[in-house]
């Protein structure tokens, strides 16, 4: 019986089998740090005179408590200061690259991996970050670990893991225009829900997922975790080598060509089993956005809230009802009649070059719906800069939006960034939890056309919504 | 890490589901440096409400939370852990568990036991019957008790030879040095180093103000 293509990248990275129900020592290739889930790490390391054992596969950047106005200035919250500065001592004592506020390579840690050419296909990538998952655009096994575990991988380089399950998610067809990958995930949670893909790697394929761009492919495997699994994947193909080439830390020359014959092995045989496999209709998905408070209560922008009454059983009545409550939301209001205060642009999900272009081409020459006020933080700082170059930023600001310096801002409120209580957004983020995005915040996770569509009519809206003229060109 | 054998203590009823980490820990605990003192932190949006269960009477000195299914989803935050144990919980009972959240739980002692979701509503009706009443872990058997309620619990087996050896990761890891080593001699040369470091030109980047 054949492989799949999580299986094979962990068999190539066994240092040691497990015996007994012991778990394999798998190697690590890459290993990302930031500042939130790293200190206690790097505290265990002094307490036990160890050193990090591969610098050089080690690398941090500062974006969880980055202010995104003002980085010039010492960070006005000491709490946020003292996790940086302390990022920053443990990089220097410990000999880390470390990309600080205000330099060029900053930003959150799973656009600038990717960014400088460092994530890969066929790798193992952890980090202290649940969204690690994004790197598995690239065919690499990348999921997110404890701070334990960021201590073990720095004291090692490695991590004892049981194996996980794998799941293919075939999405079929081709999205209809204003239909994109942020709609596929969506849809794909809100089908197996927050604990479907619980202890898998998930392996998204089809013709659907094929015309990805790598954009596209992280912003799915991004929210992976969100589906609950430890991983998300997509085989590597022509659009991830074109990626991938003359990035500062890619292969060359001998070595590219040794990479990519071997990446080109690297896809799931035809006679593998996966453990499960759920099938996704691209031809018929529509704008998908979530309605309550986990990233699995979501429903196409056409339908309406949710009535409790309705649902199939007490549990599933009491969430809704939970759910709502905390949303300030009637059943049966259309979600399209959901009028939002903010909209924010950005994250690991959605804070890519790509991104940016969608919203503003939907923005551009428009006016912001009154009251709405409206976020855009790039990924990164080349993301930032490269917006800048092309006039992105221009363009979101005669918009009436705010245009800010990286990091995860918004998407969970550690900085400034927040919502106030009751505020609700439309967010291109990846959590809808109770207060996520600052207590008492409600927040409908949206792609970013609709995000952009949402801040021109104050309410929940596609861009079909603006233009009808795009429905004809299915 | 302390040795877990068999915890006695009093059942926390928790009827929710979905509980994720953002809940047992807002981000805005996150900026901390340290591995504990996190006890204020635990549940602390839910903890505003005199009503919520850690408000009421004996519940309060409880050690076992017992929690609808897929309790600790969301990030990865080693910090919800911490915070459940630095208030005093020795045990979670949940039907399913987060992947990430499970592991966590592992290195800190914190036994994450999985039990069917119909055991976990038998023992919500007996601790809200009876508010205080104790709830046994016993890792020797995998086996919960309560009043007359036995019942068996997972937890895979590895981590529970941890547990009750009390032992490092670390440690038993770096038992292994050799073959780590001999890994590393035979990674391919394509694989990427973070060092020496390379990038695109540096550019100023100028900083965003308040509009």
């Amino acid at each position: 019986m054949g492989t799949t293509l999580a299986q094979k990248i962990w068999q190539a990275h066994v240092v040691r089998p497990g015996t007994d129900g012991a778990p394999d020592l798998l190697y690590i290739d890459l290993h990302m740090v930031h500042e939130v889930t790293s200190p206690q790490a790097f505290e265990g390391l002094r307490l036990a005179g160890r050193q990090v054992r591969r610098p050089d596969l080690t690398i941090a950047t500062e974006d969880h408590n980055t202010p995104t106005l003002d980085i010039d200035l010492p960070i006005a919250d000491p709490t946020s200061r003292l996790q940086i500065d302390t990022l920053r001592n443990n990089a220097r004592e410990f000999g880390i690259r470390l990309h600080s506020l205000g330099d060029a390579d900053q930003g959150i840690v799973h656009v600038v991996g990717p960014q400088l050419g460092l994530t890969m296909p066929g790798l193992t990538v952890v980090c202290g970050d649940s969204h690690t998952s994004t790197h598995g655009a690239f065919g690499a096994l990348a999921f997110g670990i404890g701070t334990s575990e960021v201590e073990h991988v720095l004291a090692t380089q490695t991590l004892p893991l049981q194996p996980f399950k794998t799941m293919a998610i075939n999405v079929t067809g081709r999205l209809r225009p204003g239909v994109t990958a942020k709609d596929i995930i969506l849809a794909v949670i809100a089908q197996i829900g927050t604990g479907g893909g619980q202890g898998h790697v998930l392996e998204y394929r089809g013709p659907a997922i094929e015309a990805l761009s790598m954009e596209g492919r992280m912003t799915v495997c991004n929210m992976s975790i969100e589906a609950g699994a430890r991983a998300g994947l997509v085989a590597p193909d022509q659009t991830t080598f074109d990626y991938l080439k003359g990035r500062p830390h890619a292969p060359q020359g001998r070595d590219w060509d040794q990479a990519v014959a071997y990446w080109q092995t690297l896809k799931t045989d035809p006679d593998a089993v996966f453990d499960r496999e759920i099938t996704i209709d691209g031809d018929s998905l529509e704008p998908f956005v979530t309605w309550g408070t986990n990233p699995g209560q979501g429903l196409p922008l056409s339908a309406a809230v949710p009535d409790p009454v309705a649902a199939p059983d007490d549990e599933t009545r009491l969430a809704i009802q939970k759910a709502i409550e905390y949303m300030g939301l009637t059943p049966g209001t259309p979600l399209k009649e959901i009028k939002v205060d903010t909209v924010f642009l950005g994250s690991c999900t959605n804070g890519r070059i790509e991104d940016l272009r969608a919203a503003a081409a939907i923005v551009q020459g428009q006016k912001k719906a009154p009251g709405v006020r409206m976020l855009v933080v790039p990924g990164s700082a080349r993301v930032r800069l490269q917006a800048e170059r092309e006039g992105l930023d221009r363009v979101f600001l005669a918009f009436g939006a705010e245009w800010r310096n990286a990091g995860c801002s918004m998407c969970l409120g550690m900085n400034p960034d927040q919502l106030a209580p009751g505020e609700r957004s439309a967010s291109t983020s990846n959590r809808n939890f109770e207060g996520r995005q600052g207590k008492g915040g409600r927040t409908h996770l949206v792609s970013p056309l609709v995000a952009a569509a949402t801040a021109i009519r104050g309410t929940l809206s596609s861009p079909l919504d603006l233009n009808p003229e795009l429905k004809a060109e299915v | 890490m302390e040795k877990f054998t068999t915890h006695t203590g009093i059942g926390v009823p928790l009827r929710r589901s979905n509980v994720d980490t953002d809940q047992i820990i807002p981000a805005v605990y996150l900026k901390r440096i340290t591995k504990t003192g996190f006890d204020d932190a635990l549940f602390a949006a839910w903890r505003a409400d005199p009503d919520f269960v850690l408000n009421r009477g004996p519940y309060q000195a409880g050690s076992v939370l017992v929690a609808g299914p897929d309790f600790g989803t969301g990030s990865s935050r080693e910090h919800a852990v911490w915070a459940l144990r630095d208030y005093g919980f020795k045990a979670v009972l949940s039907a399913r568990f987060a992947d990430i959240f499970r592991g966590n739980a592992g290195k800190q002692g914190l036994l994450a036991a999985q039990v069917e979701q119909d055991v976990i509503e038998q023992l919500w009706k007996l601790l809200e019957a009876q508010p205080g009443l104790e709830v046994t872990v016993d890792l020797t058997e995998c086996q919960v008790r309560c009043g007359d309620l036995v019942a068996p619990f997972q937890v895979d087996s590895y981590t529970r030879w941890r547990l009750m050896e009390g032992l490092d990761d670390i440690g038993l890891t770096l038992q292994h040095e050799g073959d780590i080593a001999a890994y590393e001699a035979r990674r391919e040369s394509w694989r990427p180093t973070t060092l020496p470091a390379k990038h695109l030109p540096d550019e100023p980047v100028v900083p965003a103000r308040p509009v």
